[in-house]
């Protein structure tokens, strides 16, 4: 058991998965050297180092760089998940979903259903998430909650280097498509991981902080915001319940269920666009299934109806804060009070 | 007596434990007490526990208030003779602040850590705490658990004599080849941990299965066993809780696990998240399961306990007590009656099958005054 980082984590998961299965195979743009930059072999190892040395251990054959094109690489992904290998392709930024998305969402998640169960996918889509960079507007969505809405598809999005190793070896063994989306400002957020492979289930909530009065259900990046707005409305005597759902597909709807039983308030935090989004469709489970023990109406945190900004300025509006979460939480506290 | 004032401090109960909550004093400022009297509750990310008094005294004053946290060390309270004067009690308690910002530097960087033991090919993970010329103490964690489960005994037996606490095979941070798990090959692996080791005669101390393994090395090699101490041991009577154990190999999920754990105590509330995680978080981890199972079917095979440790321990000659919970729901504490009458048998009250967690106070104290004698 060391510390290590979120891109660490993944790596080692990467590397073990790879040493204990041959038909595990790595594909994407830069994985290693960057096909026909001149670069070298592993003069990339991905666009934030996730790969870095796996082609010096498993060769050309397991690491494959590709060419710039997106439907390619999820083709032929998919193409060899079908026949046999258990590709981990990357979607370099998850922003780039629109040249691929045929390949997901109507080959690979639907292949077992139309063939009849004959046709198992065990592919792995990694792919970066989140703002907060000054990517810009094309570089810095979080577009969960679109893969999410696909039948056939399961989606993970970890918040911490222990859930990203187990999450992503769970991914590796799982036979259906997964994507596995990595916030791309939480690479060097480091905690102990085992030094040995462990996998953790899908469809399981970490239950990040225990609290009797606001359950507040956030995703990657924003569990860290929840965890410090935690923090400041303990001091104000609010004890909030912090839910990491880990995978939005599955969904652990009876974690949260169970927690808005007993606190009757629910604050959703997303950094994705308010429209259809998790938090709606959080918002809308508790609604259903646990409206009368709601006490106050549920509130969704989420980046505004825009793009993604470039200018830091606004993009640090853009982006949920804890401040911002704090506010949403008095609110829901205070309301009939 | 307490002929001098000293300090109650911050207990460092396991091995990640870095402070701890007061939650609630059990005596008030200017209380007498005796020893074994409950003092003050306190609550750390993994569990919520009771320190005990270790001798008579008065408590001088509270310094740490109900609903403070503390670093491990930190002064809860002084303590001393009930004629103690306010001068002499500020005079310790400013001391005694001095003596713990310098201390504490000192005191992190020798903070124990578990250490790695290659016994014949196995790689065996141990902590070892205290030192002294006295026997050392060996203490075996039961099924599924790990050394953690000695956090409550294994700093009080530390004065003055050397305290071990062994992962055993497929637990904890030990390697996951059990063979094919039965007693044998478990009890093997302690057995070529103390010859490495070269302890001495020890005084063996097992809970559940890991008591089976305590009896049966007794019986086999009891030139390496000073005394015996056997919590809620297996191996005394057929009957054994597979609710819990099958229950036990499957959980993957958090829910499953707590409605498991919850068969293991008196009082379900002990059972905290924290507990669940770590639980839960050894599980996940490659070879494991399969380690589990194997020992699992070799130890429970067709419901019932398959090793019966009656004759052995009829002709046992060390020193040997056994410990069990009355409220024991996975090894019946009737398995006790089946004993020599030169065995000494206690049955607590309010515990379960982990007396050494829910009354660690009073199972330390049974330990150390068999030990001592």
């Amino acid at each position: 058991m060391t510390v290590k980082t979120i891109r660490q984590a993944l790596h080692e998961a990467l590397e073990q998965e790879m040493r204990r299965d041959p038909r595990v195979v790595v594909i994407g743009e830069d994985v290693s050297g960057g096909a026909g930059t001149g670069g070298g072999r592993d003069a990339a190892g991905g666009v934030l180092g996730v790969t870095k040395g796996l082609i010096k251990e498993f060769g050309e054959a397991r690491v494959i760089d590709t060419p710039i094109t997106e439907s390619a690489i999820m083709g032929a992904a998919a193409g060899a998940a079908v026949t046999g290998l258990r590709p981990v392709a990357e979607l370099m930024f998850s922003d780039f979903l629109g040249v691929c998305f045929d390949q997901i969402f109507n080959q690979a998640a639907k292949f077992r259903y139309m063939f009849g169960g004959k046709a198992r996918t065990p592919l792995v889509i990694r792919t970066m998430i989140g703002a907060g960079r000054s990517a810009a507007a094309q570089h810095s969505q979080s577009p969960y909650h679109i893969f999410t809405s696909v039948p056939g598809l399961k989606v993970v999005v970890p918040s911490n280097a222990y859930d990203a190793k187990g999450l992503l070896i769970q991914a590796i063994r799982d036979d259906d498509p997964v994507v596995f989306c990595e916030h791309k400002l939480m690479y060097d957020l480091k905690t102990e991981v085992p030094d040995e492979a462990y996998v953790i289930p899908f469809g399981e909530a970490n239950v990040v902080r225990d609290g009797d009065d606001v359950t507040v259900v956030a995703l990657a990046r924003m569990v860290h915001y929840a965890a410090e707005a935690a923090e400041t409305l303990a001091a104000e005597g609010i004890e909030c319940e912090i839910i990491d759902p880990r995978t939005t597909s599955p969904l652990d709807e009876d974690t949260i269920l169970e927690s808005v039983e007993r606190t009757g308030r629910l604050v959703v935090v997303d950094e994705a666009t308010p429209r259809c989004g998790m938090a709606t469709d959080i918002a809308a489970l508790v609604a259903d299934r646990a409206f009368q023990f709601l006490k106050a109406p549920v509130r969704r945190v989420t980046a505004p109806h825009t793009p993604v900004p470039f200018a830091p300025s606004l993009e640090k509006l853009y982006i949920p804060d804890p401040e911002r979460i704090a506010a949403a939480v008095r609110a829901v506290y205070g309301y009939g009070r | 007596m307490t002929a001098a004032i000293t300090a109650i401090t911050m207990p460092k109960w396991g091995l990640t434990m870095t402070e701890g909550k007061v939650v609630q004093w059990l005596r008030p400022a200017g209380a007498a007490f005796a020893a074994g009297d409950e003092l003050l509750e306190i609550e750390t990310s993994k569990i919520t526990n009771v320190v005990e008094a270790e001798a008579a005294g008065t408590l001088l004053r509270v310094v740490a208030a109900e609903g403070s946290t503390l670093p491990i060390g930190g002064l809860l309270a002084v303590i001393g003779p009930a004629d103690a004067s306010v001068a002499e009690i500020e005079t310790f308690v400013a001391g005694f602040v001095v003596a713990e910002s310098a201390g504490e530097a000192a005191e992190a960087a020798e903070a124990p850590a578990p250490r790695m033991l290659d016994v014949a090919g196995i790689r065996l993970r141990y902590l070892e705490l205290g030192s002294g010329d006295a026997a050392s103490v060996l203490l075996l964690h039961g099924f599924g658990a790990d050394l953690n489960s000695w956090m409550f005994t294994q700093p009080a037996l530390a004065e003055g004599r050397r305290v071990l606490a062994l992962d055993l095979p497929g637990h904890g941070g030990s390697s996951r080849d059990v063979g094919n798990g039965d007693a044998e090959a478990l009890g093997q692996a302690v057995e070529g941990f103390l010859t490495v080791l070269d302890a001495g005669p020890v005084h063996l101390v097992g809970h559940s299965m890991g008591g089976a393994i305590a009896a049966s090395l007794a019986a086999r090699r009891p030139d390496l066993v000073r005394t015996l101490t056997l919590i809620a041991p297996a191996g005394l009577g057929p009957e054994i809780n597979t609710a819990f154990i099958d229950g036990f190999v499957r959980a993957s999920r958090r829910k499953d696990a707590v409605e498991v754990l919850q068969m293991l105590v008196h009082d379900p509330s002990v059972v905290s998240r924290a507990m669940v995680e770590d639980v839960l978080r050894f599980k996940r981890l490659d070879g494991v399961a399969a380690a589990l199972d194997t020992i699992a079917r070799a130890w429970f095979a067709g419901g019932r306990q398959t090793l019966d440790l009656t004759a052995e321990m009829a002709a046992l000659a060390m020193p040997v007590q056994v410990i069990w919970g009355c409220d024991d729901r996975i090894i019946p504490v009737a398995h006790a009656d089946n004993l020599a009458p030169a065995v000494q048998v206690h049955v607590l009250e309010a515990a379960g099958h982990l007396p050494h967690m829910e009354k660690a106070g009073e199972v330390n104290r049974l330990i150390r005054r068999f030990i001592d004698t």
